[in-house]
C-alpha cells in the first residue's frame, strides 16, 4: 500500500497522544488530571465538549476510580482509554492488576514522573517501573511522534481477541509532555479504519455456551469472580501465554502501520541504531534514545564503533532481539532512569543482564541510573558512558558495575 | 469431590464461569463432617437456620435432616447450636 498523505501539526507529547485518541474512535474516556499528564485530559475534553467525538468522557475522583470505570467500561465490549503519571498510577495500582486478569484490554499513556517523596513532578520511570509486573503491555516513546503512532498501535494490540492484554505507552514527563515538535498524523479516516472497531473473543459461559466475551444482560458472564488455589494458577499462566503472543502482535501491527504511515521504530520492539557492526552498544528506553543517537553520530564520525539499542516495548521483553542485538559486543551499558532500591541496579539492567547470561559471547555489562526526578542528561554524560564502554572494551576490566550517573557525591 | 480440573489451555479467560456454581463442589473444603444422631434429634431446626451454607435440610416426608456434604464446610456451627448434642464434628476419613 502507497504511503498516506499526511499533515504537520505543531504538538506537544501529550497533546499528540490526545490527537491520536482522538481519531482511535474511542468509547469511554474516564481520566484524572495529574502533572505532567494534563494536556492530555484537557484537551480531550475539549474535543468531546467540542463534539468532535462522541467519547462518554467521566470525569472521576482519583484515579483509582478512573482504572475502575476503565476496567468496567472495557468489560461491556468498548473501547476505553485513560491516562495518569507517577502518583496517579500510584494510586490505580490495585486495579491496573484486576484490569489484566480480567482481560481488559484498556489503553493508558503514562506520563512518566517520579514518585514522591520528595515531592518532584518531572521525568523518570520509577512510576510505570513499579507497575512492571502487573500484567499490562509497556511500550515507550522517544518523541511525540512516536507517541502518538503508538498511541494508535495499541489499540490494536491491546484489542486483539488473541491478546486481551491492557496496554501503557509511556512518554517522558515535560521532556516529551510538554514540549512542541512537528507531529505528522493520518488523516481520520486512515486511523479509524487503521483500528477498526473493537472485536471480543468468544468464551464459554455458565451454560457451556460459547458468547461473545462482554458484559451483556442477554448473555450474562461473571468475570473474575473468587479464584482459590485449585484455578488462580491456570489464570495466571494464561495471562503469560497471552504476553508471549503479544510479541509477534506487536510487530505485525507495527509494520502494518508503518506500511500505511511510513513511519518505523525498528522491529517495532526494538530498534537498533547503528548497531550491526558496534562494539560497544548502550540500552535505554524513552527519549534518551533521541539524545543517545546524537552521540553515536559524533562517535562513528571519530572513527568509535559504538551503537544504541533502544527499547521500544519493555513488557512482554523482546528477549530473542535483545540477545541477538547484544551478544558478542565488546561492552554494554544499560541505562536506567529508575532504581530499583536495594535490588543490585536497574529493571532493565536485571532483564538485559539475564538474557545474556547464557549466552557463549556474552559482552561485559554495566548499569548506569540517570536522569532521576527530572535530572538533565546531557551529551557529556552520554558521552563519558561511551568512554567508559571504551575503556572496558579495551581492558576487559569493570571497575564498577553500577553507577549513578548525574548524581553529586 | 471436584470433577477432574481443567488445565489452562481449557478454561476461559478471566475467570468467566463456565459451569454454573451448584457445580463447584465446596464440600471438599472440610476436615471435619456433621453426623446426625436421630434419636437425640428433636427437629428443632436451629441447625438449618443456623448452617451459613444452606447446607442442611428437613425432609418433612421422612421425617429427617439432611446434611448436603457436597457444600457443607464442616464449620460447626450446627452441632455447636444443637440443644440436644445431636450433631457431632467427626474428622473426615474417620466417619
Amino acid at each position: 500500500m502507497a504511503k498516506i498523505e499526511q499533515k504537520t501539526l505543531p504538538l506537544n507529547g501529550d497533546a499528540a497522544v490526545a490527537y491520536a485518541v482522538k481519531q482511535c474512535d474511542v468509547d469511554v474516556v474516564a481520566a484524572y488530571p495529574i502533572t505532567p499528564q494534563t494536556i492530555i485530559v484537557e484537551k480531550f475534553s475539549e474535543y468531546v465538549a467540542d463534539g468532535e467525538v462522541e467519547t462518554a468522557f467521566v470525569c472521576v475522583e482519583s484515579e483509582h476510580s478512573a482504572m475502575t470505570c476503565c476496567l468496567t467500561a472495557s468489560a461491556t465490549g468498548a473501547r476505553t482509554f485513560t491516562a495518569t503519571a507517577s502518583a496517579g498510577l500510584a494510586l490505580m495500582h490495585e486495579m491496573l492488576g484486576v484490569t489484566s486478569g480480567c482481560r481488559a484490554p484498556v489503553v493508558m499513556s503514562v506520563v512518566n514522573r517520579a514518585l514522591s517523596a520528595p515531592i518532584n513532578i518531572h521525568c523518570d520511570h520509577s512510576d510505570s517501573m513499579a507497575a512492571r509486573d502487573l500484567g499490562w503491555i509497556q511500550m515507550y516513546a522517544e518523541n511525540s511522534q512516536e507517541a502518538y503512532d503508538s498511541i494508535i498501535q495499541a489499540f490494536r494490540i491491546a484489542e486483539n481477541p488473541e491478546i486481551m492484554l491492557p496496554t501503557m505507552v509511556g512518554l517522558d514527563g515535560f521532556v516529551l509532555s510538554h514540549t512542541l515538535e512537528n507531529v505528522d498524523v493520518l488523516p481520520d479516516e486512515a486511523v479509524k479504519k487503521f483500528v477498526g472497531t473493537r472485536n471480543v473473543p468468544l468464551v464459554m459461559n455458565h451454560r457451556g455456551e460459547m458468547v461473545p466475551f462482554k458484559l451483556d444482560p442477554d448473555n450474562p458472564l461473571t468475570m473474575g469472580p473468587l479464584d482459590l488455589y485449585d484455578y488462580y494458577f491456570e489464570h495466571k499462566r494464561q495471562q503469560e501465554e497471552a504476553m508471549i503472543r503479544a510479541v509477534e502482535v506487536i510487530r505485525q501491527v507495527h509494520d502494518e502501520y508503518a506500511e500505511q504511515s511510513g513511519r518505523s521504530y525498528g522491529n517495532g520492539l526494538v530498534e537498533p541504531y547503528r548497531l550491526d557492526d558496534a562494539e560497544i552498544a548502550t540500552v535505554c528506553i524513552g527519549s534518551t534514545a533521541g539524545t543517545v543517537k546524537t552521540i553515536v553520530d559524533a562517535l562513528r564520525e571519530n572513527g568509535v564503533k559504538a551503537g544504541l539499542l533502544k527499547l521500544r516495548v519493555f513488557r512482554p521483553l523482546p528477549t530473542q532481539n535483545i540477545i541477538s542485538a547484544l551478544s558478542g559486543k565488546k561492552a554494554v551499558a544499560v541505562m536506567d532512569r529508575a532504581c530499583s532500591f536495594g535490588g543490585n541496579g536497574g529493571p532493565l539492567f536485571h532483564e538485559i543482564r539475564h538474557l545474556l547470561y547464557d549466552q557463549p559471547s556474552k559482552p561485559p555489562i554495566v548499569n548506569y541510573i540517570y536522569g532521576l526526578g527530572g535530572r538533565d542528561t546531557p551529551p557529556y554524560l552520554i558521552d563519558s558512558v561511551y568512554r567508559d564502554l571504551q575503556k572496558i572494551a579495551e581492558t576487559g576490566q569493570l571497575k564498577e558495575q553500577i553507577q549513578f550517573l548525574g548524581v553529586r557525591e | 469431590m471436584s470433577p477432574q480440573k481443567k488445565g489452562w489451555k481449557e478454561i476461559p479467560l478471566a475467570g468467566v464461569c463456565w459451569v454454573p456454581s451448584t457445580e463447584y463442589k465446596t464440600g471438599d473444603w472440610s476436615a471435619q463432617n456433621p453426623v446426625w444422631n436421630t434419636e437425640k434429634c428433636i427437629r428443632c431446626m436451629l441447625c438449618h437456620i443456623y448452617c451459613p451454607d444452606g447446607a442442611i435440610k428437613y425432609d418433612p416426608e421422612t421425617n429427617d435432616m439432611i446434611f448436603d456434604y457436597n457444600f457443607c464446610k464442616g464449620c460447626g456451627i450446627c452441632a455447636n447450636e444443637c440443644p440436644t448434642e445431636a450433631i457431632e464434628m467427626v474428622m473426615e476419613g474417620k466417619e
